[in-house]
């Protein structure tokens, strides 16, 4: 039950972590982690319940690892600029190349990026999101909104850097 | 609705999860609002550039053979189908714990905590496929995104064709194919693709009358479809969600209409 969704432990692993050898160590003790715990395992989503246990030992391991990932103040404000200057249309997706767009994903904060990966590349719910990040459904509704804006403001920077009204 | 009140739903809209209400007079708005409109496209392509396969980190092989050799049990001895039930039976008994059994105690699980039903019985069988096909690297016989590949290899080794469509264009391609048994009887498996997320579609001949698909209690956190259509009954499993799922299943039933 654990190696079916090692993929997307690792993947998550390696978003959160922003490194493979690091990403390794979440993965690896989150798996052994939700097999130990198996019996508390009432039936419903495997991946779901294995990605809520490698999020909660990433956020053990930063705390014990790392000094605190530097929050990143989004306010209101910056992001009515990038409103008002999203008339453009976006970079279609064949010219974003993946190494780029890689980099402005691992530049968002950690609890935007997180709610990022959950949904785009996991296809999770906003509840599932919710359950398995511990917040309430409007706030994942929020945080992805926001990541979403500040990622087309920075893609757009990228692929368009003439474009910046 | 005004710009003011659709801008904040074009991302729940997107992402599957306004109710019915809103996305009509969303879809109205958009019809009339240009800059709503480019909003969404644009979104719609942020979708699709963080969907790429390319960002989409894979677990490595040293990681997944590392965790193996650190379970109880390695779950790479997963035995073939004769040994398996008697792997429940006495694994239940011994309560020893490998990837295999742990698999099988949460079918236990659920089958003492669910209520019967006539294809409850077919639907674990069917779960069981979908995660065996997973783990015993034994998805594929045929691997192939072709179509026209895929459904000929088919012959000799059935007594009927299935419907072989690639859904690549509704962002389901088709993998490949393979044989299985189910319901006592051989049936086609095809391998359908969403990101990271295999479904196995079973399908085989059946007497069942005409169906619409129907959305099965999620096992083991896999979502199963059923349908049956002139002949042939349907069995999608995966561990996408149901919506999604569902998504695939009327892409491939729009496919067959077709033919």
């Amino acid at each position: 039950m654990v190696l079916p969704h090692l993929d997307a432990a690792y993947n998550l692993a390696r978003w959160l972590a922003g490194n493979d050898h690091d990403a390794q160590d979440v993965a690896q003790e989150a798996s052994l982690r939700a097999f130990r715990f198996f019996e508390n395992f009432r039936g419903e989503n495997a991946r779901a319940w294995l990605l809520t246990i490698v999020r909660n030992t990433f956020y053990t391991w930063l705390r014990k690892n790392r000094p605190p990932e530097k929050t990143v103040e989004i306010n209101d404000e910056t992001l009515d600029i990038e409103d008002a200057s999203a008339n453009a249309e976006a970079v279609s997706p064949q010219f974003a190349d993946a190494e780029t767009v890689r980099r402005v994903i691992a530049e968002l904060p950690v609890e935007f990026r997180e709610i990022v990966i959950l949904r785009e590349m996991e296809g999770f719910s906003y509840k599932e999101i919710a359950d398995l990040a511990e917040v309430p459904i409007g706030t994942v509704m929020s945080r992805l909104a926001r990541a979403r804006k500040l990622l087309q403001k920075r893609l757009a920077a990228e692929f368009n850097p003439g474009d910046q009204r | 609705m005004n710009c003011h009140q659709a801008k904040p739903l074009i991302g729940p809209y997107s992402d599957g999860e306004l109710e019915a209400a809103a996305i009509l007079e969303l879809e109205q708005h958009l019809k009339t609002c240009s800059a709503c409109a480019l909003a969404y496209r644009n979104l719609q392509s942020l979708k699709k550039t963080l969907k790429q396969d390319a960002l989409y980190f894979s677990a490595p092989e040293e990681l997944r053979e590392r965790i193996k050799s650190a379970l109880p049990s390695p779950a790479k001895n997963v035995p073939q189908r004769p040994a398996w039930n008697w792997a429940v039976n006495w694994n239940w008994l011994t309560t020893a714990l490998s990837g295999a059994t742990a698999v099988c105690l949460a079918l236990l699980l659920v089958v003492t905590l669910a209520r019967p039903s006539s294809e409850e019985p077919l639907a674990r069988e069917i779960v069981s496929s979908h995660i065996r096909s997973l783990m015993s690297n034994h998805l594929m016989d045929v691997v192939s995104t072709d179509q026209h590949t895929v459904k000929p290899w088919f012959n000799g080794k059935l007594d009927f064709s299935p419907l072989v469509n690639d859904l690549a264009a509704q962002e389901f391609p088709l993998i490949g194919g393979r044989l299985d048994y189910l319901d006592g009887r051989s049936v086609a498996a095809l391998v359908f693709q969403r990101h990271k997320h295999i479904i196995n579609l079973f399908v085989w001949p059946s007497k069942e009358t005409d169906s619409k698909p129907v959305v099965l209690a999620a096992q083991q956190g896999y979502h199963l479809i059923h349908w049956s259509e002139r002949g042939m009954v349907f069995w999608a499993v995966s561990d996408l969600n149901e919506k999604e799922l569902m998504e695939f299943v009327q892409d491939y039933a729009a496919g067959t209409q077709l033919k």
